[in-house]
């Protein structure tokens, strides 16, 4: 796969001091959705903004397919769309008049045809005559997405695109990226709802005061830090586990009603029946069971947490 | 760097003026109903009793004075606001991140500034010939001196925008400097007819220099030499724009 950004050790240090981001590298591919994560002030607003042309860094380079953002700036703002986190539009503009103008802006020939096909895309083409004020908040965004389509650019950045929407809208969009991503557009996003990243990104980066911790296929982050855990709740409370089950790694919780056990999901035998069997021979009676595995909320937990203790 | 995004230019040119033709109704009929007031008052009113001016009959006088007033009013107002606009709702963030340079954006927005203002100017051109007749000299000169005047002001009017961070700023400059300027730039008189030393203030006066080359494109009559006027003219063009490429080059209070 051809990287279609290099992002190299690029900071960004603030009049006042406040330094945003310090020393980020990232290399992107062609095709991939990568979700940058992290909480409020972390840095993934100023990374976008850089690349975008919004901010200017303090130091470092950045490439979008090939072409340096400052000495190429044209070439390189060509292959670039971004989707803003704050809904900024003209009141009385026509949705379809604010498409054309985006291309327009981007030195692309009117292609009505093209447009038609991103607002019937977006759900928003019955709309295409309204004034954008007229519009619901979740048309809104997906104006400002159609927008930022116009000129069919390469690389797609959507900066919390889902913040402040309810669930089904949160749904519509993701379903949204998802087709983006069969035409093969790059799309950076930044979120802090991990279930976001979890669901939509091929690699998820954690940013956090200005430093990337690390970038890894969501997949992979999710197994390595993904336990799963098996909550047993018994009948009756138990006073200490077992002697016979002492080395399962069993932990007793809720004032003795509950059993957790740890186990590997991926793994060939998770000892679930055989720890089962074991308990009825036991004669501990089970009322439920469940399973959970740590979501990249608890991931992310801890590794903001690790990075606070390692800057100690 | 490749050359000009024309497309750009004129996408941003073409988005100002469809705003204009939104409100052509109060575009429009405000200035004409503002030179007409004008005119009843100075032409008729006050001008029956004042007759001529170096023979020129008083209420033919006040036009290119009128075309003035109006040309600067609206070259400011429209380029300002429209560049305000976009950093009051949000969406200059469009023009920093698209493939528009500072040249493409001040083209866009001052062309557009600059043609709603010549289009008015022309209104209350036609409105005039309806109470004074025409009367144009050197209508050539007339025209470079109506274009040359609305893109330094819209230019002006640009930089203004560029730097008001609320409403009330961007009202302010028009209110308390450009208004005087034109009142005091010898729009209803001419300078002779001051007492010398205020003659010699009034020249220092950079509107006087514009009302001046354009009324003698009108009647051959001019308070300082044409030339004057127009290096005075060309210069603002060059120092405002070199100020408008100075903020974009810095991302003064466009960029962090």
């Amino acid at each position: 796969m051809n990287a279609i950004i290099e992002i190299d050790n690029i900071s960004k240090q603030y009049e006042g001091g406040t330094k945003a981001l310090d020393g980020v590298s990232l290399s992107i591919d062609q095709g991939e959705i990568i979700a940058l994560l992290g909480p409020n002030g972390a840095g993934k607003t100023t990374l976008i903004s850089i690349i975008c042309g919004l901010v200017t860094p303090t130091g470092g380079t950045v490439r979008v397919g090939g072409h340096d953002i400052r000495k190429d700036w044209r070439a390189a703002r060509r292959l670039i769309g971004l989707v803003p986190q704050e809904i900024a539009l003209e009141p009385f503009e026509k949705v379809m008049n604010c498409v054309r103008f985006t291309r327009g802006l981007y030195g692309m020939p009117p292609d009505d045809a093209y447009i038609e096909r991103i607002l019937r895309a977006l759900a928003l083409w019955d709309k295409r005559d309204a004034a954008t004020r007229e519009l619901s908040g979740g048309m809104k965004r997906r104006v400002l997405i159609a927008k930022a389509l116009a000129h069919q650019p390469k690389v797609l950045f959507l900066d919390e695109p889902t913040a402040g929407v309810d669930v089904a809208l949160r749904r519509e969009m993701w379903q949204v990226v998802g087709e983006l991503r069969r035409e093969g557009v790059t799309i950076i996003l930044t979120t802090h709802y991990l279930e976001e990243a979890e669901e939509m990104a091929d690699r998820v980066g954690v940013i956090n005061k200005g430093n990337l911790l690390l970038v890894r296929p969501t997949a992979e982050l999710m197994g390595e830090f993904g336990a799963k855990t098996l909550t047993i709740e018994l009948d009756s409370p138990l006073d200490a586990v077992p002697a016979s089950l002492a080395d399962r790694g069993l932990t007793l919780t809720d004032g003795g009603r509950r059993l957790d056990y740890e186990y590997d999901a991926k793994a060939d035998r998770t000892g679930i029946a055989r720890l089962l069997g074991d308990l009825a021979a036991e004669g501990v009676s089970v009322r439920d069971v469940s399973t959970r595995q740590s979501n990249l909320e608890e991931v992310f937990m801890s590794l903001v947490d690790g990075n606070k203790e390692g800057a100690a | 760097m490749t050359g000009i995004n024309w497309r750009g230019v004129w996408a941003i040119f073409h988005h100002e003026m469809t705003r204009f033709f939104r409100t052509i109704m109060q575009s429009l009929l405000s200035p004409v109903i503002s030179t007409t007031l004008y005119f009843v008052v100075f032409g008729a009113a006050i001008g029956g009793r004042i007759e001529s001016v170096e023979g020129v009959p008083y209420g033919a006088f006040i036009v290119p004075g009128l075309m003035m007033l109006t040309i600067l009013q609206q070259s400011i107002s429209n380029a300002s606001f429209g560049i305000y606009f976009p950093k009051f709702s949000g969406t200059i963030y469009e023009y920093l991140v698209s493939p528009v340079g500072w040249l493409e954006v001040t083209m866009g927005f001052v062309g557009a500034a600059a043609a709603k203002a010549m289009l008015i100017a022309f209104v209350i051109l036609l409105t005039s010939f309806y109470f004074v007749g025409a009367n144009i000299l050197h209508p050539f000169w007339m025209l470079a001196f109506l274009f040359l005047t609305a893109i330094g002001f819209s230019l002006l009017g640009f930089i203004i925008g560029l730097w008001a961070k609320n409403f009330e700023q961007l009202q302010i400059i028009p209110l308390m400097v450009v208004t005087p300027l034109v009142f005091l730039g010898g729009a209803f008189y001419s300078a002779d007819m001051l007492p010398p030393f205020w003659e010699g203030v009034a020249k220092l006066n950079p509107v006087l220099y514009l009302i001046s080359g354009f009324r003698w494109s009108f009647f051959g009559l001019a308070d300082v030499p044409v030339g004057v006027s127009l290096f005075a003219v060309a210069l603002m063009v060059v120092i405002c724009m070199a100020v408008i490429r100075w903020i974009f080059a810095t991302g003064w209070r466009l960029r962090e």
